[in-house]
């Protein structure tokens, strides 16, 4: 396993070398982290003489690597570890090995042709052979539930739950649109795509737009994608989002929630929006965790299995 | 009762879930990158047997269950009510029809078997894994068959009935598998 990983880094590595895109290393411990509220972060304390400072352990290298775009670096790529807390099993370890890429120019439909490319020298070819689905969210969503993800209904969401037997569905989610689309997603969606080896599902729900931009054309939809193996989900690409403004009014939404909601409070990254408001090139991103690429890859039932040292033995 | 965070969610955790007991079986983290977390949970139900699935929003916490396992002598059946006792204290318990269940056929007066305590009232009794008993009536065997082919029902001094190559005589004593019910050799 130690050397199949080793070899999964090189190829990476060779296939940015072969297309140009530099390898770059952003700080792990920063002075501000995202403010998703579906991320908790580990904070840690600087001491410097009688001073100290809180630090946080990157969720994500999504916002430095969007400065180094403002800054006119080009296509970056980078491999580093995340960190999450609180997030622990099968899939999960709270340290885990990211790579992210962002390609300048690229739309959200070549990035997922980079995708593709990238993981047809990772995964064994067997899996390609069946080839590569590319759904649009909505009808995915439609095609396993009957149900519209773009109109909230809570009677209907709350009819299909209970005859799926998922009878916490309806007092878990409420009237929280994105919280059923989550709980629809994970409990029946990416079961049905358990049989296709690789899906890519883009066009998410405005209400799960995160970084992404909207869809000029239609504004109920984020250029958001997901990439899918086997059902298990192995990352989250986006057209990115340049504008400034409404990046900065998407973190005060964040944190207004983690204010009524009684979650740790962090400042926004001003740094991120200066930068945007500098200009991010247009420019296509994703995050893919290679600890469960590796899982999957090697065909492991467990994440743990593809860490030296997991996080129980670390 | 303590209470648990989904994160202490285990196979083997006692928790309380619509007033009934229960045992999880199995525990998934399900996160997706940007999303809500949850705990898919396959459940026992301890009063009824019965397996269930359910999603907790993770971090959520749910009550304890007071259930407990302790090893106990079968003393004896009044007609109504069945009465166990705990070797060491001599404590005693009485079980109702529906905490014995199916598990009543194997156990003879003075075995020892697991009960299941929920708030220290009887939930389940679980017998041995193997349990050695005399066969108390059997159709005549065929002289001469060692084979495992073929077979004849026989029953045991509790009530039970097994399956039995046809040698095995009435008055031999012989050793079951209580999980699937089969004959496993003679004693």
């Amino acid at each position: 396993m130690l050397r199949q990983r080793a070899r999964l880094l090189a190829t990476i590595r060779r296939f940015f070398l072969e297309r140009d895109v530099l390898e770059v290393e952003t700080p792990l411990l920063c002075q501000t982290t995202g403010t998703d509220p579906q991320l908790a972060f580990f904070a840690s304390q600087y001491h410097d003489g009688s001073s100290s400072q809180t630090r946080y352990l990157q969720t994500s290298p999504e916002f430095a690597m969007k400065r180094l775009l403002a800054a006119g670096s080009g296509s970056i790529y980078q491999i580093c570890k995340a960190f999450r807390n609180g997030e622990n099993g099968q899939y999960h370890n709270p340290e885990f090995t990211l790579l992210e890429w962002y390609r300048v120019g690229f739309d959200m439909h070549e990035l997922m042709d980079d995708v593709v490319d990238l993981l047809s020298l990772l995964l064994d070819g067997s899996i390609l052979q069946t080839g590569v689905e590319r759904i649009a969210y909505r009808e995915l969503f439609e095609r396993v539930t009957g149900l519209d993800a773009l109109v909230f209904c809570r009677s209907s969401y709350r009819t299909y739950a209970n005859a799926q037997g998922l009878v916490d569905a309806d007092r878990l989610c409420g009237d929280d649109h994105a919280r059923w689309l989550d709980f629809l997603f994970s409990h029946c969606l990416q079961p049905a795509m358990a049989g296709q080896p690789i899906c890519l599902v883009h066009g998410f729900p405005a209400v799960q737009s995160s970084l992404a931009r909207l869809d000029a054309d239609d504004p109920r939809i984020a250029q958001r994608f997901e990439v899918i193996v086997h059902g298990i989900e192995l990352g989250n690409g986006f057209c990115e989002l340049t504008d400034a403004d409404e990046q900065a009014a998407r973190f005060e939404r964040e944190m207004a929630y983690r204010r009524n909601h009684g979650l740790p409070v962090v400042n926004s990254d001003s740094r991120l929006i200066a930068a945007l408001r500098a200009g991010l090139p247009n420019c296509s991103g994703i995050a893919i965790g290679l600890d469960r690429l590796l899982m999957l890859a090697t065909h492991s039932s467990s994440i743990e299995s593809t860490l030296a040292f997991p996080f129980q033995r670390a | 009762m303590a209470t648990y965070s989904t994160n202490e969610f285990k196979g083997g955790l006692k928790i309380m879930l619509d007033n009934d007991p229960c045992s999880i079986i199995e525990n998934e983290f399900v996160k997706p990158g940007k999303g809500q977390a949850f705990n898919r949970v396959r459940i026992r139900n301890l009063k009824t047997g019965r397996v269930i699935e359910r999603t907790f929003k993770s971090g959520d916490t749910v009550e304890g269950a007071d259930v407990v396992d302790r090893d106990m002598q079968y003393l004896y059946n009044d007609g109504e009510f069945w009465h166990f006792m705990v070797p060491d204290t001599f404590e005693q318990y009485q079980a109702e029809k529906n905490a014995v269940g199916d598990t009543i056929k194997w156990l003879k007066e003075q075995d020892i078997c697991t009960m299941t305590l929920w708030n220290d009232s009887p939930l389940s009794v679980t017998p041995p894994n193997f349990v050695v008993l005399t066969i108390t009536e059997t159709d005549p065997g065929l002289k001469g068959d060692t084979s495992g082919g073929g077979g004849k029902p026989a029953t045991l001094e509790t009530g039970a009935v097994v399956r039995v190559p046809l040698f095995v005589q009435i008055g031999d004593v012989i050793k079951v598998d209580t999980r699937s019910g089969e004959y496993v050799s003679r004693a």
